[in-house]
């Protein structure tokens, strides 16, 4: 009973530090923050591991071993993919604010490769 | 044994992942957090393995090198206009795993599981296979692989709620058999695999925002589960905070859409009926133009920009489709280069999922300071002289605010109405994906620029060399 008890609460207390944290995340990063939080939710891989902390029969083996790859693909991934993410937010770019009328010196930046 | 240091080993692991969270409320500290997040799930995994040491490493270790060696080239390469499907993907793995962790734990622990690792087992089981299943109908939709748009079956919200009922009846009565029959575990993931495949293809283009929200908050609830029938808290921490998050994304979504969950998933209010025309039709598909645009238009458009002061582009999921990103920000570039103060004007749903245009934009190069939010953008329309739409029509639509009784009615719009001029590089003159016509390209203020946004966009920029 005080098992249950405490996986509810950790639940109940996880949740309502997560929705309180979250809730102040501005919307800029609202895409980064689901792929991070995408990541998490790969957690699952510990619960895939620990089913080989005992001797596995072998359609368990096969499921464990699925399980463990699609986890770690999801935490690997995600997170990878928050990194790049966030490293696309450039700040502080020269200043662009010039006098009307002078012309633009060298601009035509490099052209992006295509598709 | 004693659980007391156990217990602050994963309250101190807990507490960095949650550090990490906080760590988004900024831009510059994101990344940190990211890292902190990381960091925390390493640590768990090596406590967890201190712990209950491999009795079988082999194959779980080799699973474990392969799923990364599989996740880090395609991380690497993705495009930000396919990480919604990338997200959705991440996301049925992970609800499939939190499925098979608990059909394995099922199995073996059948009678000697706990009551509340029995439900917990069950409800990951269901919770899992929904989101798989729906995870890959969001991935087919957004990949392009089969229509984004809304698929409606016979009966759909009766198969829905049948789909629902059964699978809560199956998975009610195997955790109340006190050996339940092993094939039951499998008749209750086959039921929720229907309900996610129901529940998924009724959603479509400009509602996969919230689909997507959904599946998010569903993997995190399932790996929550998880985690009470393997007995680790640390699992139930981690999927209560995903759980938490996808539910705030998901009442952000419907908020910025003036919808709710249930409307989206039933389809309730889109094209049905007295909308005039347009029908189902995505945004903008990124065909061949049908014609160079006529001329005049395009002048004054040109005018319009040269002379003005400040300029709001306002771009929607059709910008990417065309491709016309990088067009866009050097036109913004070229304009603030002519002293002209330049922003883009970001509404929540731009995209298919949350803040995808902002990641859209960033990729393209745009400074991430000139990306405002609906919020703080709004009040600035009516000082502009230039609001600049591209691959936009929804998010735009006076009719939100002017027309009752519409998909759209009441839902938030960008007032690019209020500005000066509205030059809009659109793809032609159909309504969005809510079929409500758009009556802002008729009012004299509007300058239509129909066809491909990134050559009218280019067009644009040269003209102002």
């Amino acid at each position: 009973m005080t098992e249950l008890l405490l996986l509810v609460s950790v639940f109940a207390g996880s949740f309502l530090v997560g929705y309180l944290l979250i809730l102040k995340v501005p919307p800029l990063l609202h895409t980064p923050l689901m792929s991070m939080t995408n990541a998490v939710s790969g957690v699952t891989v510990l619960g895939a591991l620990l089913l080989f902390a005992v001797s596995t029969a072998p359609p368990e083996r096969a499921l464990g071993v699925l399980a463990i790859l699609l986890a770690t693909f999801n935490v690997v991934g995600g997170f990878a993919i928050t990194d790049r993410m966030l490293k696309l937010f450039k700040e502080g770019r020269p200043p662009v604010l010039r006098p009307p009328g002078e012309a633009p010196a060298g601009e035509d930046g490099e052209q992006p490769a295509g598709g | 044994m004693d659980n007391a240091p156990r217990l602050i080993v994963d309250l101190v692991i807990v507490l960095v992942l949650i550090f990490g969270i906080a760590l988004f409320r900024r831009r510059r500290s994101a990344r940190a957090g990211n890292l902190m997040a990381a960091v925390a799930l390493a640590c768990a995994l090596a406590v967890a393995l201190s712990r209950d040491p491999l009795v079988e490493p082999f194959f779980a270790v080799a699973a474990l090198l392969l799923g990364a060696a599989a996740a880090y080239p395609l991380a690497m390469r993705v495009r930000m206009i396919h990480i919604p499907s990338m997200v959705a993907f991440q996301n049925g793995a992970g609800g499939l795993a939190a499925c098979l962790v608990s059909l394995v734990e099922l199995w073996r622990g059948t009678g000697v599981l706990a009551p509340a690792g029995a439900a917990g087992g069950i409800l990951a089981l269901a919770l899992g296979a929904a989101t798989f299943s729906g995870s890959m109908v969001a991935v087919g939709k957004l990949a392009g692989a089969f229509r984004q748009t809304p698929v409606r079956l016979p009966w759909h919200g009766v198969l829905l709620a049948a789909a629902f009922l059964a699978t809560l009846l199956t998975g009610a009565l195997a955790g109340l058999m006190a050996p339940a029959p092993a094939g039951l575990f499998l008749v209750v993931l086959g039921l929720a695999l229907c309900v996610g495949l129901v529940l998924s293809v009724r959603v479509g283009g400009a509602d996969m925002p919230v689909l997507i929200s959904l599946l998010n908050a569903g993997t995190g609830l399932a790996a929550a589960f998880t985690g009470m029938v393997v007995g680790n808290s640390f699992l139930i921490a981690c999927g209560a905070m995903v759980g938490a998050s996808g539910t705030i994304l998901t009442l952000a979504m419907c908020r910025a859409m003036n919808r709710s969950i249930p409307g989206v998933l039933t389809g309730g209010g889109v094209p049905s009926g007295p909308i005039p025309s347009g029908g189902t039709v995505e945004e903008e598909t990124p065909a061949a133009p049908p014609e160079q645009a006529p001329t005049e238009p395009f002048d004054a458009a040109v005018a319009a920009l040269r002379g003005a002061d400040t300029v709001i582009i306002v771009p929607g999921y059709g910008m990417a489709l065309a491709q016309a990103q990088s067009e866009v920000v050097r036109l913004a570039d070229r304009l603030e280069s002519l002293g002209k103060e330049v922003c883009f004007a970001i509404h929540p749903v731009a995209g298919r999922m949350p803040g995808h245009m902002n990641v859209l934009l960033a990729e393209a190069e745009a400074d991430y300071e000139k990306l405002l939010q609906m919020e703080a953008v709004n009040p600035r329309f009516k000082d502009a002289d230039v609001a600049l739409v591209v691959g936009a029509c929804d998010v735009v639509n006076p009719a939100a605010i002017d027309v009752e009784g519409t998909p759209i009615s009441g839902m938030p719009i960008l007032m690019a109405r209020e500005a000066g001029r509205v030059v809009v590089c659109n793809l032609d003159e159909k309504p969005g994906y809510s079929g409500v016509e758009n009556p802002l390209y008729e009012s004299p203020k509007a300058l239509p620029l129909w066809g491909d946004a990134k050559e009218t966009v280019a067009r644009l920029l040269q003209a102002l060399d």
